[in-house]
């Protein structure tokens, strides 16, 4: 089957935007009449309901972050009554509090009928065995896809993680042509398969890996891909927005999200205003329908582009691309975003330098400041200063060129950086002191 | 001639720019008894490079080493200057009319009078240049 749904996932795009201004409209009214939180937080933002007269006019209402979430722990939030609730799930807590969401009947339903068009799209269906290895609980992703899986007549294989030999054994015993799970633990389920005599590509019916909850990069992708001999596809979803929603369609070049769902803005994560299309800022969300969790202007964190022109594959749904960062690691320097991830990127590239390095960030005046510290390595250090100022603008030279902004390099002792055992800090920012 | 014998082995260490490092330095080598006999810092925007002619430096390596800093051991001559005006000029026309380049230089002036320790970007040549000429150069057991 190609489309789940072709009279929605092929609409015309006029079409839809008419359907997402008709959809926001209904969404608004009814929060600002129901909510007491989005009742206040649009009269502290002036803005009414009757402000809402076309789809762009979206931006005329305040943001919501993860922080309303927090502060409304653990169901201040929400906007159905318990008896209305058909289930909660409850999100890691990794970065601060965990944050409880819950689900209304109707609102499982909108993400089963997301998942089930995104997994038709990455060519699933009916005569497909889908092992699902996302964990099953309180966690979004193994329910999610579960049901998602089932809905497009696929016979689900629910095995949870760990356990992994036994998965691999059920795998080829039952044959599963597609497998949902984090990109990383598919890399472990490869190697456990060698050890276990068992090539995934030439003993197993394994074509599909539905791969996400995790960044991951396009290299992965290849040599999985190759490892493996299956196309693999990129999904994408957080609890807030109910889970795993929305993956790469077969041309494997951006996941569609899908309009009557959801409303999409990329933003500059500093001014809030939206980034031209093609450029890089914060994926921002509108959810159209929820009705246990509402969702308007929902600034998840994560940093991407979107993508507007038509697919090939025929849908005509925007389609946002691979995530590459978080908003929470992004500096802005004289204007320009920086993340921690490109400078290590570029400083990967140079021999002279060891793995370590630190960002330190100051205002000289008017002016952004950027440092980069990087370790000398052992076998680099000449004791003549000219080969040592080299090696120094080598790597400014580099810097400027991956950041498209000048930083200062100063060498440092090997080992006089601070190491961390758990997420590094890799970034002073004395702006903000 | 054996030139090997004029080869001096110096001590070169890397260091941050910031308050305590040379003191740092001096007390490791302090503690293993380790004699400084010439020394130099060169300056760089946030690092330094610490040069010194010690009279244990495989010591001294390792001992700098296990702390952490980063060493490396580089290849100079030490030289007799005459201590009265014109001293330099001699040695450094010698080095200067057979091309050979000095990367650095620094001087002290000992109980035996004045010493110049050269790093140059050939070290056998300039050594039977200089003793051809007849200046003295130093033998490095003078110094480990």
């Amino acid at each position: 089957m190609r489309c789940w749904d072709p009279r929605i996932e092929e609409m015309p795009v006029a079409d839809l935007k008419k359907m997402q201004y008709r959809l926001l409209k209904t969404l608004v009214y009814r929060l600002y009449s129901f909510s007491p939180f989005y009742h206040e937080r649009m009269k502290a933002h002036k803005v009414h309901p009757d402000d809402i007269k076309e789809l762009s006019d979206v931006k005329k209402l305040p943001f919501m972050f993860k922080k309303d979430l927090r502060d409304n722990y653990p169901n201040k939030f929400f906007t159905a009554s318990q008896e209305e609730l058909v289930r909660y799930h409850v999100s890691s807590g990794t970065t601060g509090k965990p944050t409880v969401v819950g689900y209304t009947e109707n609102d499982l339903n909108a993400w089963t009928t997301s998942l089930a068009r995104a997994l038709t799209s990455a060519g699933l269906g009916r005569g497909d065995v889908i092992q699902i290895s996302y964990g099953y609980g309180l966690f979004t992703g193994g329910l999610g896809l579960h049901y998602g899986a089932e809905r497009i007549g696929a016979t689900v294989l629910p095995t949870s993680v760990g356990n992994t030999e036994r998965q691999i054994e059920l795998m080829q015993d039952l044959g599963s042509t597609a497998i949902a799970c984090t990109p990383s633990y598919l890399l472990h389920m490869g190697e456990v398969a060698e050890k276990m005599g068992v090539s995934i590509k030439k003993d197993t019916k394994l074509r599909t890996g539905i791969l996400g909850a995790e960044p991951w990069t396009e290299k992965m992708r290849e040599r999985m891909e190759e490892w493996l001999g299956i196309k693999a596809y990129d999904i994408y979803g957080t609890s807030e927005l109910s889970g795993p929603m929305f993956t790469e369609c077969t041309e494997q070049n951006g996941f569609h999200i899908w309009s009557d769902i959801a409303y999409t803005e990329v933003v500059d994560p500093n001014t809030g205003e939206p980034v031209p299309q093609g450029e890089r800022g914060e994926l921002t969300v509108t959810i159209l329908q929820k009705e246990a969790l509402p969702m308007i202007r929902y600034r998840i964190g994560d940093i991407t582009v979107m993508d507007e022109d038509l697919c090939p594959c025929g849908r005509t749904h925007p389609r946002v691309h691979r995530i590459q960062g978080r908003v929470d690691d992004m500096l802005i320097i004289r204007g320009i975003n920086v993340f921690p991830s490109q400078v290590e990127y570029a400083l990967m590239g140079i021999p002279e330098v060891g793995q370590h390095f630190q960002i330190v960030v100051d205002r000289k005046g008017a002016l952004d400041d950027m440092l980069v510290r990087v370790e000398l390595n052992k076998e680099s250090f000449s004791d003549k200063i000219t080969d040592l100022m080299h090696i120094s603008e080598k790597v400014e030279h580099k810097l400027r060129n991956a950041l498209n902004v000048n930083a200062n390099v100063e060498l440092v002792e090997p080992g006089s950086l601070p190491r961390f055992e758990g997420k590094s800090k890799k970034v002073v920012d004395r702006r903000s002191l | 001639m054996d030139v090997k014998k004029y080869v001096v082995k110096q001590i070169s260490v890397f260091s941050e720019n910031r308050p305590g490092r040379l003191a740092a330095i001096a007390h490791a080598l302090g503690e293993e008894k380790i004699n400084i006999l010439a020394f130099s810092i060169a300056e760089a925007s946030g690092f330094g490079v610490v040069r010194a002619l010690v009279d244990h430096p495989e010591k001294a390596h390792k001992k700098l080493s296990s702390l952490g800093f980063n060493v490396a051991f580089t290849d100079v001559i030490a030289v007799h200057m005459k201590d009265k005006p014109g001293g330099l000029y001699e040695i450094a026309k010698i080095l200067g009319d057979a091309m050979i380049n000095i990367e650095y230089s620094y001087a002290y002036s000992g109980k035996d009078g004045a010493v110049l320790i050269l790093r140059v970007d050939h070290v056998e040549e300039a050594i039977e240049r200089i003793s051809k000429t007849g200046a003295t150069l130093i033998e490095s057991s003078v110094f480990h």
